[in-house]
């Protein structure tokens, strides 16, 4: 009885006195509290309150109510959703375009990567490279002007074609065309500046290795496979896992400046489908809100999905 | 072999070298077309080098008006906004540096969580639109203060100092933030030269916050008077849909603005890029895949 309180009234004092020191160390990192205050204010406003907003998924919204004091709706949004032909068609082109770029877009900056190793170190490496991450830093506004501005009627594509004697075509009301076009002109933007990574893994090799491998005969390509690209899977690995957990995106800004009504029926995606439905169409705020939280879920358990699988199946590192 | 091997370096070389024409190709025939006059582009040359050096497109987009306010709107914001980043960005990562800190972890960890989990575009907007961001040049400012990877980025860069350096200052008194501007900004400037430029071509580009909050006309920023003009040509397509007589109507003289127009809004970006190169080109970028 009496070691029992006694153990008591210990503990109550071990845990004053760690509260103690918590809040001593509190008082000692103060001025570091106040040099971190302003990002975790950010995040709270500008991430965490809208993700409160959520809530309009399931409700009615009443722009007079506000979020808070709109009535619920017993998932109407969602009955909404899945029975619409056009959320339909995005999802499925996201899907499709999505699958599309990890096909057809994932594999190039680690092919530019082993070329660029290939060639000899210096001068015309740091050219290539320079080239290459050039568009990266450029705009989808101007580089969809661009692209646009060369497959248009009297851009330089149906321009060469004229010369070649072919008959012009309008490559961006096309669906398949315009879809080639999206991956190509993705490929121009950002495959240099992904390439970049692949690199900087090629750049931690020793190169002791490749002369002991080429001692002992092994060719280019054999010094590729066997030394190179060990080494850039780690890093692919990481890459994919993170284009997978991106697989409801497939790429807004891109596809919204470069899109016209002529090609929604390739080229909507589930984000450009929202800002219409929320702003051109007025769908309903509670309707669009829903769409964005489905593509969140399933994005997040891709997320999961891949790095786990990464992890077990490809022995990767993961995230 | 070594003749072998050279010759398989020729091949890549040739091939290398005919991807980065065609990757440099659409900007310099955008920069001729520019430079190009109404005669030029109808006759349908391939444009390669303009018959004139003409500068009557630039100079009717200097006239106009909307290009000058969205180019001073423009500039206003890089400059404001990255200056903004810099600090909330430089303070916040030395702090998350700061193993000790307690609490560290739980802000951390929130902070990597957004990045793979968000409310979504129409609880941002409301979110925004209750703090009257509308039609106000902050929503280019502050509500894109902090990038997630560029936060990382500098925490790494952060976590690399010898606390050694800190340690004598801390013994004389000093605190945290006295230590942050005297000691550790001054041998961090690689660091923040990349986050300066980072953030600057960022706000220069952005042109999807003030989609969503600019309205008035005189508050957008270049990228948007830009889009505004090139939405239209890709809506003239898309509502031609392919007929030859509706696409052959569009304006030809636009073709040489429009290109003049996407000249004046990557010239900035053209004249930081060789810094911005000089640092990536250090691999500082590793950091921020890491994590």
């Amino acid at each position: 009885m009496e070691t029992d309180t006694e153990l008591k009234l210990q503990s109550s004092m071990t845990l004053r006195q760690t509260g103690n020191r918590l809040w001593k160390e509190i008082v000692k990192h103060k001025y570091l509290y106040i040099l971190v205050a302003p990002v975790v204010i950010f995040y709270i406003v500008f991430t965490y309150i809208p993700m409160y907003g959520i809530v309009l998924a399931f409700k009615e919204f009443d722009y007079s109510k506000g979020i808070l004091g709109s009535p619920w709706n017993n998932f109407q949004n969602f009955n909404e959703v899945f029975a619409n032909p056009d959320f339909r068609v995005a999802f499925r082109n996201t899907l499709l375009i999505s699958l599309g770029r990890l096909i057809i877009e994932f594999p190039v900056p680690i092919v530019l990567a082993l070329l660029l190793n290939e060639i000899s170190k210096g001068r015309m490496t740091r050219i290539f490279q320079t080239v290459f991450t050039f568009p990266h830093f450029i705009s989808w506004v101007v580089l969809s002007g661009i692209v646009v501005g060369i497959f248009n009627d009297q851009g330089l594509y149906n321009q060469i074609l004229t010369v070649l004697g072919i008959e012009k075509t309008s490559v961006l009301t096309d669906g398949p065309g315009f879809t080639a076009v999206l991956f190509l002109s993705n490929i121009w933007k950002e495959a240099g500046w992904s390439c970049i990574l692949y690199l900087a893994a090629i750049a931690g090799i020793n190169p002791e290795l490749y002369e002991a491998a080429s001692v002992d005969g092994a060719n280019r390509f054999q010094q590729m496979k066997a030394i190179t690209w060990p080494v850039l899977k780690s890093t692919a690995a990481v890459l994919l896992i993170l284009a997978v957990g991106n697989i409801m995106n497939g790429g807004f800004d891109q596809i919204f400046n470069m899109y016209n009504p002529a090609v929604y029926d390739y080229a909507d995606i589930l984000d450009t489908y929202v800002y219409r439905s929320a702003f051109t169409d007025a769908t309903g705020f509670g309707f669009s809100t829903t769409v964005g939280l489905l593509k969140s879920v399933i994005n997040f358990a891709l997320l999961f999905g891949a790095n786990y699988l990464v992890k077990t199946i490809g022995k990767e590192e993961g995230l | 072999m070594k003749n072998k091997m050279s010759l398989a370096n020729l091949i890549i070389t040739i091939f290398l070298s005919i991807l980065a024409f065609i990757a440099l190709f659409p900007f310099y025939q955008t920069i001729m077309l520019s430079f190009s006059t109404v005669t030029d582009v109808g006759s349908g040359k391939l444009f390669l080098f303009p018959s004139t050096f003409d500068l009557s497109s630039y100079k009717f987009l200097l006239l106009e008006g909307k290009v000058t306010q969205g180019l001073i709107i423009s500039v206003i914001v890089t400059i404001a906004g990255t200056v903004m980043s810099l600090i909330v960005t430089t303070a916040g990562a030395y702090a998350l540096s700061k193993k000790t800190l307690p609490g560290r972890n739980l802000i951390f960890n929130g902070i990597i969580f957004t990045m793979f989990f968000s409310g979504g575009l129409i609880p941002y907007f409301l979110t925004l639109q209750k703090l009257h961001f509308q039609n106000s040049l902050l929503v280019m400012i502050i509500p894109l203060a902090v990038n997630t990877f560029y936060l990382i980025l500098m925490k790494n860069f952060f976590n690399t100092i010898s606390p050694s350096l800190e340690e004598s200052a801390r013994i004389d008194g000093a605190q945290d933030i006295t230590i942050l501007v005297r000691i550790v900004v001054p041998v961090s400037m690689p660091i923040i030269a990349t986050m300066i430029l980072f953030y600057a071509v960022d706000r220069w580009n952005e042109w999807w916050v003030p989609t969503l909050f600019i309205n008035d006309t005189k508050l957008y920023p270049l990228q948007l008077v830009l889009r505004n003009a090139l939405t239209n040509m890709s809506q003239i397509i898309g509502n031609a849909a392919g007929s030859q007589l509706a696409a052959g109507t569009q304006n030809i003289y636009g073709d040489s603005v429009r290109s003049a127009m996407i000249v004046i809004s990557a010239v900035p970006i053209i004249l930081v890029y060789p810094f911005i190169q000089k640092y990536f080109a250090k691999g500082i970028m590793i950091g921020s895949i890491k994590g």
